[in-house]
């Protein structure tokens, strides 16, 4: 049982918790994710860690409801309990000086990479964050970013706020104008896909940080398989994140779908 | 007092005396009563109903109380098979279930998922004379259901507590049949366990109508009762590391991690949806309850379900399949009936509730739908060639015999390889090219002086039986290490 010590609406369908998980948030890093489980016959869930407070024993999770489980989950008030809170598992990002990071994130894919830019930052990289959503009103994060961030570039697909246009667009114009020596992308699995291809084309390394089904987390069910460079790999072990120009972002995407008609 | 010393006591040499031997060698083996195939195929409920009282006293009776009890060294965590039995024959039935909880943590799921006719019963003087063996295994799960039916179920008495904090990682069959040991030794036992549940591959690989999940829950709280502390959602490795556990004052530590991995085949189509492992597939049903009312994780409900590989866990996947529904569910095996290594229970149950078996054949190729859903298993048809290192004769191709069926749901049971997460946390421990842990063969102590290790981290993948087995062995051994 995982008290929620905050909660905060971020947008119309995200909310933000800071809950109790002083293990956790001592030993989770940037990229490592957990599992959570609400209710005695609610499934089992797989969310990135975005931030932890290892003072006040905290870890920070930001969720959109998407199905029922999230939905239920977003609806927990302060002081109420998540039943089942379980990690920090997956590998942690690799972080050192690359010089220039680009981090491509779209919707409450921001979240996991709030974490993962601040260590780059700390790293000694130069860091452009593309924030990228449908409209402005959905756009989270961007001053939590800009504190850590040497550039915030926002992209909103109706112009409503930032520029109009898409996250591909708004990486495009940082590598036009300087060398990026590396990607990180986070976000819906059709956009990581279109980032990596960008990348792709101008040959930058980019890494894609996985959102699979998943059970168990911890390597057992295979669920969460994924086809990178030719061999099958588990994203809650292997992974979350792989070199994006490997990963088979179509299998991913038709995985994704698979239990659309059972939910 | 050992086991000899036990036989000679006065009422075991008058209830030997109290009826001949031949007499004994006369009464036909016990038939466990089943539920019938038709309804048990749409039902969760357990197959096998257990024995009346009455049908155990006379099955008790055929046990001759042999002076060298050659059943016992069949079991591998050396239940007194005899003494059991015997308090059984005199209706002395809680006194059976006490001996029992002597050696075993876990007497009721072992008396549902032993492999006994590979183990004790194979050693029964019965079967050198040409009768079948004595049912030991329905004996064992008739003691074990009696005591908890009759809310007389007691916790074994630990000895005074010495306090040295002992920690399990993993709570299926190793880990409790070590934690179940260890308290009785007096120590201060946690068990952590990664997912929500305790029980590990008790809870979310044996399905209900084998093994009841309220029967493991009734047997880990005699382990409550003695002592031991659990601790869910903890993945050590991950939530707590080696040196945590250190800086936790924890003096011991026994790997029971499993053998978590599943293995795929590797085969074009192997990850189109409605492809899975039979961990996923039983999982989602027996740990998450998915296809039950009102539980939210979701599961694939195949008409046309094929499940490949022929031991236990195809066994468990492919009539968890009829329960779900499926018109057609199909064990699809490369080699003949009679190399599958599932249980022969199992198997007829399985036949019973109408599952196909189409052995001597083998996956290629699965062929999705214009949505990339599966709908199609391309099979190699095989046939027997010499035998092979595991003494089994080798399936070969048939050259160009190659069939197609239909498949919306494949299910793959082709074994399973130990968890990397210990090995890779745990530095200094010596692991094998296949990822098992190696440890002394007699104490099951690893590398790491205060870390043993047993179960299908160790194995490779086993049964529950030798798992538990292996929970005693490390349990005597570490316990030595402190004296």
């Amino acid at each position: 049982m995982n008290k929620i010590v905050k909660k905060e609406v971020l947008s119309e369908n995200v909310v933000r918790f800071a809950v109790e998980a002083p293990l956790i948030a001592k030993s989770g890093k940037p990229g490592h994710f957990v599992i959570l489980r609400v209710g005695k016959s609610g499934e089992r869930i797989p969310l990135t860690i975005a931030d932890s407070d290892i003072q006040n024993g905290t870890i920070t999770l930001i969720i959109q409801q998407a199905g029922k489980s999230t939905r239920k989950i977003c609806a927990l008030n302060e002081g109420e309990y998540i039943d089942d809170l379980a990690g920090p598992l997956g590998k942690a990002t690799h972080i050192e000086r690359f010089g220039t990071v680009v981090c491509a994130c779209g919707g409450v894919g921001t979240a996991p990479m709030y974490p993962i830019a601040r260590a780059m930052k700390q790293a000694g990289n130069k860091v452009s964050v593309v924030l990228a959503a449908r409209t402005g009103d959905l756009i989270i994060l961007e001053k939590e970013m800009r504190s850590i961030a040497d550039e915030v570039v926002i992209m909103t697909d109706d112009g409503s706020y930032g520029q109009k246009g898409l996250v591909t667009q708004g990486v495009e114009q940082i590598i036009n104008r300087e060398k990026v020596d590396l990607c990180v992308t986070i976000g819906p699995a059709v956009m990581m896909k279109y980032v990596s291809l960008l990348t792709e084309k101008y040959k930058i390394p980019t890494v894609a940080s996985l959102n699979t089904i998943m059970v168990d987390g911890t390597g057992m069910c295979g669920a969460c398989r994924v086809t990178v460079g030719g061999k099958t790999r588990f994203v809650c072990v292997d992974g979350p994140e792989f070199d994006a120009h490997q990963v088979d972002f179509d299998e991913m995407l038709m995985r994704l779908n698979a239990y659309k008609e059972y939910e | 007092m050992g086991n000899k010393e036990e036989r000679n006591e006065l009422w075991r040499k008058a209830l030997r005396e109290s009826m001949k031997n031949k007499d004994r060698m006369a009464i036909p083996r016990v038939k466990m009563p089943e539920l019938d195939a038709a309804y048990r195929s749409r039902s969760y409920d357990e197959v096998n109903m257990g024995l009346s009282q009455e049908q155990a006293v006379q099955e008790a009776k055929r046990c001759l109380d042999c002076p060298d009890s050659s059943c016992m060294s069949g079991c591998p965590v050396g239940v007194n098979i005899p003494k059991f039995i015997k308090h059984i024959e005199r209706n002395e039935i809680l006194e059976a279930a006490g001996t029992l909880k002597e050696t075993s943590a876990l007497p009721a799921v072992c008396g549902r998922v032993c492999p006994q006719e590979k183990q004790c019963e194979s050693r029964c003087i019965h079967l050198k004379m040409k009768s079948q063996p004595v049912a030991i295994g329905y004996l064992e799960r008739f003691a074990a259901d009696y005591e908890r039916e009759q809310g007389s179920i007691s916790a074994p008495k630990p000895v005074a507590g010495n306090g040295i904090k002992i920690a399990v990682i993993g709570s299926g069959p190793a880990g409790l049949s070590f934690a179940g040991d260890m308290a009785k030794y007096g120590y201060d036992v946690t068990v952590f366990e990664a997912l929500h549940e305790i029980g590990g591959v008790l809870k979310y690989g044996i399905p209900e109508f084998r093994l009841p999940n309220r029967i493991v829950d009734a047997e880990i709280d005699i382990l409550h009762k003695m002592g031991v502390k659990f601790i869910t959602n903890c993945i050590v490795g991950k939530t707590l590391s080696y040196e945590d556990l250190h800086a936790q004052g924890f003096k011991g530590i026994f790997a029971a991690s499993g053998a978590g991995l599943p293995n795929f085949m590797h085969i074009q189509g192997e990850n189109l949806p409605g492809v899975l492992s039979s961990n996923e597939y039983l999982t989602r049903i027996n740990l998450m309850g998915a296809g039950r009312e009102g539980a939210e994780t979701p599961v694939f409900m195949g008409k046309n379900v094929v499940v490949i590989g022929g031991g236990n866990t195809a066994m468990d996947s492919v009539r968890t399949a009829r329960r779900l529904g499926a018109e057609k569910a199909m064990i699809i095996y490369r080699r003949s009936e009679e190399e599958m290594p599932a249980r022969l229970e199992e198997v007829k149950h399985a036949k019973e509730e109408g599952v196909i078996f189409l052995t001597l054949h083998n996956p290629i190729e699965y062929i999705g739908d214009e949505r990339g859903r599966v709908k199609q298993a391309v099979l190699q048809k095989m046939q027997l060639g010499e035998a092979d290192a595991s003494g089994r004769r080798r399936p070969v191709e048939i050259p160009g015999a190659v069939e197609t069926v239909d498949a919306d749901l494949v299910v793959v049971a082709t074994g399973v390889s130990p968890n990397p997460l210990i090995p890779d946390a745990f530095g200094g421990l010596n692991v094998s090219q296949r990822g098992t842990i190696v440890v002394n063969e007699d104490s099951l102590q690893t590398d790491l002086p205060d870390v043993f290790a047993g179960g299908d981290i160790v194995r490779g993948g086993a049964t529950v039986i030798l798992a538990m087995g292996d929970g005693r062995q490390a349990a005597a051994a570490m316990h030595a290490s402190f004296l």
